[in-house]
């Protein structure tokens, strides 16, 4: 039985005197326990809204959320608001883009970590900062008793992301969603983040959940990877089958959008045509058939319905890219 | 023996004291920061002066003070005639009032008058100002729209006119209406400053993570949100002390505060004896004048200063 189980999720904007936006537009994908799941695309494709509508913390005016979302055969999009914050932070813990802005600047850094053990866990403050120490050192932080008593804006940016890790692993949750954990970092930092949060998981068998444009992180980290392009899953496929053969024209894309120091460096770096906003909906074709290079007749017309291909991934196109091995 | 350890002693020391001598010190807070830049602004020393000179006398009234500001002196208005009132005599530097007072007893006395009405309305209005505030900006809503809509009505009467009704309305005045009316005034004020950083910070990122972290709406509120949002409400608070001490002096001026002629109040004393008297003793208007405009000036400046030095651009 998956952890989590994703079913048909989909996020929907309502916005005064126009057309609503589908966000995420029937979302499915699965996360067994201890795995590590990636959810790639470009900016504005769903991932970030996938995953606030997981954890129920979309704002409660302006959007509608349909489908199910599996959390140990719960669903918690039905579940009651303070049933939902119960398992927040204890059975799900999820690590934010930026940082600095994710710590309250007011309050020193050991109370933020003490914060979750007393609400989860009914630590007193004392026990809670005895055992934040031990957190922070377990992240790699150093001096972990000073580092306590000091501010957010007091630490560098690692420091910071590897404090929010120790508290979203504070209370051992089964699912971690990391929101682009490392975009906010540079490359030395990001490259020990993703070790840390390697190291983390598997060694507490928490599943991950890790939401990305990099296909960096991507290939480093993942089991599974689901490609979303325009609120929809376009492919899944476990890493080494996308990275090796991309079946969908997009993923293909934004793999061979990727610099790379081995070919020539006279040649124009690959990029894919136009932008994300130049879609057309789902509901009449493929949405990235404007952009796509290997677009054909069918893919206008009904919505591409996403197939499962016989390596066990899912796949929704109708001209994918050719394999090698005939399927 | 490799790195350092293999080099000679002296060498050694010396790198271990430039490391020690650049060590991270920890980081520097942000209102010991603040602090530090408040001591190299001219402006904040000259605000923080005039105040501490004020807390001072206001504190130590009775000490400062050469004479009880209530007991009359009557030889001194012995043969008083509308141009004979006293001026200044040994043992009273600033002569009497009309009434045969020693003057720089009361001036001094008024001092704390002032401090006590110019805190007390400003912290009774911080006060509820917060609290409407905070539950606007956490709540939202409706209840959000009845609070703003609410404060609009009151920002939009000139605030010493709201200040001359509220004190109107009761039916004997005394230095609490006074206190009240300033204090009121001055409510959707800070009401509406800290439901505006109140909702900035309900789209925060750290509130969001907060929420991630399953913690507790009240917690939210009392916690994450309100302690970020209250920088603004106390920059507008040392702002506000210079206009509740203005207003509190005009209402005693206009004759809407305490009746009792024996209260020392600067408003009072130029309202009543410097009004009537300012052709033949006009310090008698000059002294409580120059006191308010200065006290004022004082929290002004001062103000300003917290201000500059609170906000983040101008850190480093």
């Amino acid at each position: 039985m998956p952890l989590l189980d994703v079913r048909d999720l989909s996020v929907v904007f309502q916005r005064k005197g126009a057309e609503p936006v589908r966000a995420a537009d029937g979302v499915s994908f699965t996360v067994e326990p201890g795995q590590t799941v990636g959810l790639v695309g470009e900016s504005g494709c769903g991932k970030s809204v996938t995953s606030l509508a997981i954890m129920g913390l979309l704002p409660r005016r302006g959007n509608r959320v349909t489908g199910e979302v599996l959390f140990d055969d719960t669903d918690l999009l039905t579940l009651r608001p303070s049933d939902l914050r119960d398992r927040r932070g204890r059975d799900i813990g999820m690590i934010f883009q930026d940082p600095l802005s994710s710590l309250n600047p007011v309050i020193p850094l050991g109370v933020q970590v003490a914060e979750v053990l007393e609400r989860h866990r009914g630590r007193s403050r004392q026990a809670a900062l005895r055992e934040a120490r031990g957190l922070l050192d377990a992240v790699g932080i150093p001096d972990p008793a000073r580092r306590l008593k000091e501010f957010p804006h007091q630490l560098s940016g690692g420091m910071r992301q590897r404090a929010l890790i120790a508290i979203a692993l504070a209370c051992k949750p089964r699912l971690l969603i990391a929101d682009e954990p490392t975009t906010a970092l540079d490359v030395t930092i990001q490259a020990q983040i993703l070790t840390l949060l390697k190291e983390l998981v598997d060694d507490s068998g928490t599943a991950l959940v890790m939401i990305t444009h990099d296909l960096g992180v991507v290939a480093g980290l993942c089991d599974t990877v689901n490609v979303m392009y325009a609120g929809k899953v376009v492919e899944r496929a476990g890493r080494h089958q996308l990275f090796g053969e991309p079946r969908h024209p997009y993923t293909e894309g934004l793999l061979q959008s990727v610099p790379r120091l081995d070919v020539d460096r006279g040649g124009r770096l690959h990029q894919i045509r136009g932008s994300v906003t130049d879609n057309i909906p789902w509901s009449a074709g493929c949405a990235f058939a404007p952009r796509c290079d290997r677009v054909i007749d069918d893919c206008i017309g009904d919505t591409v319905p996403l197939e499962p291909t016989f390596r066990g991934g899912a796949l929704r196109c109708t001209n994918p890219v050719p394999t090698e091995v005939p399927a | 023996m490799s790195g350092i350890e293999a080099l000679a002693d002296h060498k050694r020391r010396r790198i271990e004291e430039l490391i020690a001598r650049t060590a991270d010190a920890g980081g520097v807070s942000l209102v010991r920061d603040a602090g530090r830049r408040l001591l190299r602004n001219p402006t904040a020393i000259v605000g923080g002066t005039i105040i501490v000179l004020f807390l001072i006398v206001a504190i130590f009234a009775p000490l400062v003070a050469p004479h009880d500001p209530v007991q009359r002196f009557p030889e001194l208005i012995k043969d008083l005639t509308v141009d004979t009132i006293p001026g200044a005599t040994a043992g009273h530097p600033l002569g009497s009032d009309p009434l045969g007072r020693d003057f720089a007893s009361r001036m001094i006395f008024g001092a704390r008058q002032t401090l006590f009405v110019g805190v007390l309305a400003t912290l009774i209005g911080l006060l509820l100002g917060v609290l409407l505030g905070a539950v606007a900006g956490a709540v939202g809503g409706w209840i959000d729209v009845l609070i703003m809509r609410f404060t609009d009505v009151m920002l939009a009467l000139p605030s010493l006119l709201l200040a001359i009704t509220l004190v109107a309305l009761a039916s004997r005045s005394t230095q609490w209406t006074v206190i009240i009316a300033v204090a009121v005034v001055n409510v959707p004020i800070f009401a509406r400053l800290l439901r505006g950083s109140m909702l900035a910070q309900r789209g925060s990122d750290h509130v969001l993570a907060a929420r991630a972290l399953g913690v507790k709406p009240r917690n939210i509120v009392l916690r994450h949100m309100l302690p970020n949002s209250l920088t603004a409400v106390i920059v507008q608070a040392t702002l506000t002390f210079a206009v509740a001490i203005l207003d509190a002096a005009a209402l005693s001026f206009l004759g809407l505060g305490d009746p009792d002629i024996n209260r020392a109040e600067w408003g009072l004393m130029l309202g009543v004896d410097g009004v009537r008297y300012f052709e033949v003793r006009p310090e008698l208007a000059y002294f409580p004048a120059l006191a308010i405009i200065v006290v004022a000036l004082g929290f002004t400046l001062l103000g300003e200063a917290i201000r500059e030095a609170l906000d983040p651009k101008n850190r480093r």
